[in-house]
């Protein structure tokens, strides 16, 4: 994951307007995996954000993924974001894993940071509820 | 393309607003950008006249109101109840006793729930409400109902979202109690004719109380308690461009002081023994604790600051910025006005085909506008119209068509990155 995310932040920080960040950020939702329909149900939506967000995690022989999707497309690239992040992730370093870090090196504007009361948050915090510690 | 909303000849109305200049907050920018300020709906901005009352509230002759006996305390009474008047006043009310002041319009309208709707509803008795009320004025009731087991009953509304007053006749019953409608629509902008609903409630049974949500009324035009003659009202006084903390709740003297009281504590009592208490009579029974006292006397100078510029000024002044976005917004393509009701104040509701409402919201934030999106607390009306949320711009008097150019311009980039 270092490198891509890695790579994602570089071109992050060639892009010195919001329109484009947020294209980018369209365009990465846009790579997100299929999420079948059955699966957007009420259980696997994410609570407290103002768009809906659908996350399913999935752990397999202690490497973390999941699927996701939103009905708004940016906010689908923040999914996106997340996936790349954490999706492959061994289960016991989601919790360590320096996420108020990474995103700020994305020079996203505030309201698409991790804020308590914000979805980008919501979703870490379901992310991080996969981990056993 | 819908043409039962008159759309008014606004090419003479000036391009900007000198009022903004009376709003500190709308000096300042939004990313960078002018900011189009179009949520007033959810809470307006202050004028420095109500900010410098609140901070002259607490920095001169500060001190708790009634029964000091020194003149601070005096002083800071006179300028408490000076408000209630000018509040009285401004709502038509006949008597400055008829003004109870709440936190909110919400707390108002759970105080007649608990209050008058316990005392005097038993279970069977039933209440009409509308399908296009905000949770403020629906979940109260569903409170009420588990406790004590009323019927609660709904005014539909049609497509144009319009209330479909013929159908109160047959929702009336003999065990009909209550009928509590907001005058004007949150999503909709929806004027309802309250006028119209007491004319056939007096005629069935003028027994029926009437409670009238003002919330978004008040602000947009002038309204009369005389006139309207419901039996309740409630507002609140952070989208009249007064402080938040502060609402309140007019009610027919009669019922009021028929009314037990809501909550218990100081300032509301006539006499109090170990053995039990005796209350005051309205409005002091249904202000138990110290009041918002600061809040109170700002939403008093907001009251002076909107009847100074005059209620029918700013009521024609958004009537002409209603008719200018909504000829605006019709001639984009894909979108959708929810709501074109024949009379419509200070609030349009609409979706974009293709875009999602929190994308939309999203880039209108980085253009500097900033509107509201989502289901606007009134999830049963997003149902009845088959939409999950809406993007809603909603004006106050310090609007203009910079602010709506502003929107319309931000419209056409969010279509652009998302279409």
């Amino acid at each position: 994951m270092a490198q891509h995310i890695d790579e994602i932040i570089e071109s992050f920080s060639l892009l010195d307007d919001w329109e484009s960040r947020y294209s980018l950020l369209i365009d990465l939702g846009k790579n997100l995996p299929d999420f079948p329909e059955h699966l957007k149900s009420d259980e696997n939506l994410v609570k407290g954000c103002v768009s809906k967000v659908w996350m399913v995690p999935q752990i397999n022989e202690g490497i973390f993924t999941f699927i996701g999707d939103s009905d708004a497309h940016i906010v689908r690239g923040l999914v996106g974001l997340l996936h790349i992040i954490y999706s492959g992730q061994p289960v016991d370093s989601l919790k360590v894993i320096d996420i108020e870090g990474i995103f700020e090196k994305f020079s996203l504007v505030q309201n698409l940071s991790p804020n308590r009361r914000n979805g980008v948050f919501a979703m870490i915090e379901k992310i991080k509820a996969s981990s056993p510690r | 393309m819908e043409d039962n909303m008159m759309i008014k000849n606004v090419n003479n109305m000036p391009q900007a607003n000198n009022l903004r200049n009376d709003f500190p907050a709308l000096q300042g920018t939004m990313h960078g950008k002018r900011i189009a300020f179009l949520d007033s709906g959810a809470s307006a901005q202050k004028p420095r006249a109500v900010i410098d009352a609140v901070t002259k509230a607490y920095a001169e002759g500060y001190a708790n109101i009634h029964r000091g006996l020194y003149a601070f305390s005096q002083q800071k009474t006179a300028e408490y109840e000076a408000a209630r008047a000018k509040i009285a006043r401004f709502i038509g009310a006949p008597s400055p006793d008829q003004i109870v002041f709440t936190r909110n319009a919400t707390e108002g309208i759970n105080l007649v729930a608990q209050s008058w709707g316990r005392a005097f509803l038993t279970a069977g008795d039933e209440i009409i409400l509308t399908e296009m009320e905000h949770h403020a004025n629906l979940v109260p009731w569903h409170i009420l109902k588990d406790q004590i087991g009323i019927v609660i009953k709904y005014i539909p509304v049609t497509d144009q979202g319009e209330l479909v007053y013929e159908s109160l006749l047959s929702l009336l019953s003999p065990r009909t109690k209550l009928v509590s409608c907001t005058q004007v629509s949150n999503v909709l902008g929806t004027v309802n004719n309250i006028n119209r609903i007491k004319t056939i409630l007096s005629v069935f049974n003028p027994d029926i109380r009437l409670l009238v949500d003002g919330s978004q009324a008040v602000v947009h035009r002038a309204v009369n308690m005389v006139d309207l003659d419901a039996d309740f009202y409630v507002f609140t006084g952070h989208k009249l461009y007064g402080p938040t903390g502060v609402g309140v709740l007019y009610g027919k003297s009669a019922l009021l002081n028929a009314m037990p009281p809501y909550q218990g504590g100081g300032d509301m009592i006539d006499r109090v023994t170990l053995d039990g208490s005796t209350f005051a009579t309205a409005p002091a029974r249904f202000e138990a604790g110290t009041p918002a006292i600061a809040e109170v006397i700002g939403l008093g100078a907001a009251v002076d600051y909107v009847t100074h510029i005059g209620m029918e000024t700013i009521h024609a002044w958004e009537e002409d910025l209603v008719s200018y976005a909504t000829e605006a917004l019709r001639k984009m393509d894909g979108v959708r006005i929810i709501g074109e009701a024949e009379d419509k104040a200070g609030i349009i509701s609409f979706t974009v085909e293709g875009c999602p409402s929190a994308d939309v919201a999203m880039i209108l934030d980085q253009c500097g506008v900033a509107v509201r999106t989502g289901h606007h607390c009134c999830q049963p009306l997003m149902a009845r119209f088959g939409v999950d949320g809406t993007i809603r711009a909603s004006f106050g008097l310090y609007n203009d068509k910079n602010d709506i150019d502003q929107l319309i311009d931000g419209l056409m980039k969010a279509k652009r990155m998302l279409v």
